[in-house]
């Protein structure tokens, strides 16, 4: 049995190679330029943060992340005295991300099981060109919106929130100040992830193995059996890819945030009170008149920004692309 | 396996003749005490505005096996999905007849398909286990997707069903693993113990061995043959011997160019042995299709 008895003898491999033709790589070093330009770019730009970030996390070390106080104040003697700490921010974004999600994602995958099982082919079509539509919506018309139309009703709506379970920690106020809370914010984020969580939900569900759905109903099953017995346990997944996808925008909404949300640097657990805060609308509200080293926080605290989302984006589409291949 | 070698050398005169076979299977309409009738009059299906099976009338009576052959094509495949309103299932699909269960048109307005699915079983092609639930789960599956409050044990409902279908023995032991680990054979008859776990009173098998290998090929037809004891079923086949050593009684389908239709039907023995008809007598001769 043993090779050591008998050598055998094998040719060596060959190289396997062609001769590209010169169309093929014009075409292809065009395609190289174009796909990597876009890389080239993102890694860019995180550099770009880093670098001009790097000397406000070298100052604050980490309670840069850590402190909710910003404050930058030039003295008496005229020497600039900053303080500068994201806690409140990162709190604030994933706070209202959170509430996004959890208002957002059920009613999202709710309209992708309409979509996919029950509405009739024409209203099926209309209502997905509405729902791509919205994600193509600009975000500071989301921004007026909820400031106009959404916040009185928001507002309201607090109010019976409180009155009923106000008992929760979470869902207490220290004083009745219900304006321009994290609720409000992160009703208006979970209306502009509903495009992205309904489009990848639907598409999953509609890739249900059909088999399986005639399995079902040829069992007796009711619709609703048939959704929670097949179409739910193969989706799942997907859905949580695109949830996340989800949370990806939501982290990082800048306009429609800084339009409703009373920002304040102060960690702020009572979703229902008047104020909170988001990097990227924090961003967008001190960039302006900041000074040379607030502008340096800034960019790092932009950096953070990057960070999560990206980190956010890449766990989401690995979900998605997984759950799309599987096909359990 | 062992018994249905030795029942089929026993009672057949010619080894070979499928009529042979046949001949020894044959029950009259009524003999069997258990199971109930179920008739198709007039069934005529439409995909959009492409007639596909026209005028098709057939009973099948309690107790009995009917075999569907036919070439590809021919319709029996709709029509069998007519027999438990699996047909609508495809969107723009149409029907015209009616189909009695136990005398009542199952398409009458007003009735709850879902019932009717219940009392009128279905097993497919390709074998199609949930594969999110474990073994014993897929059994159990029926009483959960229709919510039936099952008031008996459970594990009993599961020993007795996977019994019937003959995978007991094999699976027993490994109720609580994914079914997706079993092989071909056993999943399509996990997928038949499925189907009787809601007790329907009729079972429609289409093509149900077409993907898996002859030896689980010949333990589903044993599984045939001991369900036809206390159940009407329907079944469609491309395996003409499959046909003769299982079924009671063979309906032949054509689609000559037009729309589908029902050529012929008798017993088993007859229909492979002296067809009245001259195409049946190609078809199961072998002279095409």
């Amino acid at each position: 049995m043993s090779s050591t008895l008998i050598e055998r003898v094998l040719p060596e491999k060959r190289a396997l190679t062609t001769k590209p033709r010169p169309s093929d790589v014009a075409f292809r070093t065009v395609l190289n330029v174009m796909s990597y330009s876009s890389l080239l770019i993102l890694a860019a730009i995180g550099g770009f943060l880093a670098f001009r970030g790097f000397g406000a996390f070298k100052e604050n070390g980490f309670g840069f992340i850590t402190h909710a106080e910003w404050s930058s104040i030039v003295g008496d003697n005229g020497k600039e005295v900053s303080s500068f700490g994201m806690g409140a921010m990162i709190t604030g974004t994933l706070i209202i991300a959170t509430i996004a999600l959890f208002i957002g994602v059920p009613l999202s995958v709710l309209t992708a099981l309409f979509l996919t099982f029950y509405a009739p082919e024409r209203l099926k079509r209309a209502l997905v060109t509405v729902v791509d539509l919205m994600a193509s919506f600009p975000s500071i018309l989301y921004g007026i919106w909820g400031f106009i139309v959404l916040a009185p009703m928001a507002t309201y709506w607090a109010k019976l929130v409180y009155k009923y379970l106000g008992w929760i920690p979470f869902l207490s106020v220290p004083s009745p100040a219900f304006d321009r809370s994290p609720f409000l914010a992160g009703i208006v984020l979970s209306i502009m992830i509903i495009p992205i969580v309904t489009s990848v939900s639907r598409e999953i569900f509609a890739q249900t193995p059909l088999e399986r759905i005639q399995a079902a109903y040829a069992l007796g099953a009711t619709r609703w059996g048939m959704i929670r017995a097949v179409a739910l346990p193969f989706g799942a997944s997907g859905v949580v890819g695109g949830a996340m996808l989800g949370l990806g925008r939501a982290l990082g909404e800048t306009v429609a945030v800084y339009s409703v949300l009373n920002i304040v640097f102060k960690i702020n657990w009572h979703i229902l009170y008047g104020y909170g805060g988001n990097i990227a609308s924090m961003i967008v509200q001190k960039f302006g008149e900041a000074s040379f080293t607030e502008k340096k926080a800034l960019l790092a605290a932009g950096f953070v920004l990057f960070v999560m989302t990206l980190l956010v984006n890449m766990v989401a589409n690995t979900v998605v692309s997984r759950a799309v291949k599987s096909g359990k | 396996m062992e018994t249905r070698v030795k029942m089929s050398t026993e009672n057949t005169p010619q080894p070979n003749s499928l009529a042979g076979v046949a001949a020894a299977r044959v029950r009259e309409p009524g003999s069997a005490p258990l199971g109930s009738g179920l008739e198709a009059r007039g069934v005529h299906a439409w995909f959009g505005s492409h007639l596909a099976l026209e005028n098709v009338s057939l009973d099948f009576a309690a107790g009995t096996v009917t075999a569907l052959i036919g070439p590809s094509g021919c319709g029996k495949s709709t029509f069998i999905r007519t027999l438990n309103r699996m047909h609508e299932f495809i969107p723009s699909a149409a029907m015209a007849g009616e189909v009695l269960l136990d005398g009542k048109d199952i398409y009458a307005s007003g009735t709850d398909v879902t019932r009717i699915r219940l009392q009128i079983g279905m097993v497919f092609q390709k074998p199609n286990p949930f594969p999110s639930m474990t073994i014993g789960e897929n059994v159990l599956a029926g009483l959960k997707l229709a919510q039936i409050k099952y008031d008996g044990n459970k594990d009993d409902l599961m020993e007795e069903t996977l019994t019937r279908a003959g995978l007991w023995n094999e699976v027993k032991d490994r109720l609580s693993a994914h079914a997706g680990g079993l092989s071909g054979g056993q999943q399509q008859r996990l997928c038949i113990a499925r189907s009787l776990a809601v007790n329907p009173k009729v079972l429609l098998m289409d093509e149900p061995c077409s993907a898996l290998d002859p030896g689980s090929t010949l333990r589903i037809e044993d599984t045939i043959s001991q369900l036809s004891k206390t159940m009407t079923i329907v079944i469609v086949t491309h395996n003409m011997p499959q046909a003769a050593r299982v079924s009671d009684y063979t309906a032949f389908f054509l689609a000559d160019g037009g729309p589908g239709q029902m050529i012929e039907v008798g017993p088993t023995n007859e229909m492979f042995s002296r067809p009245k008809d001259q195409r049946t007598e190609n078809y199961v001769s072998g002279r095409f299709g």
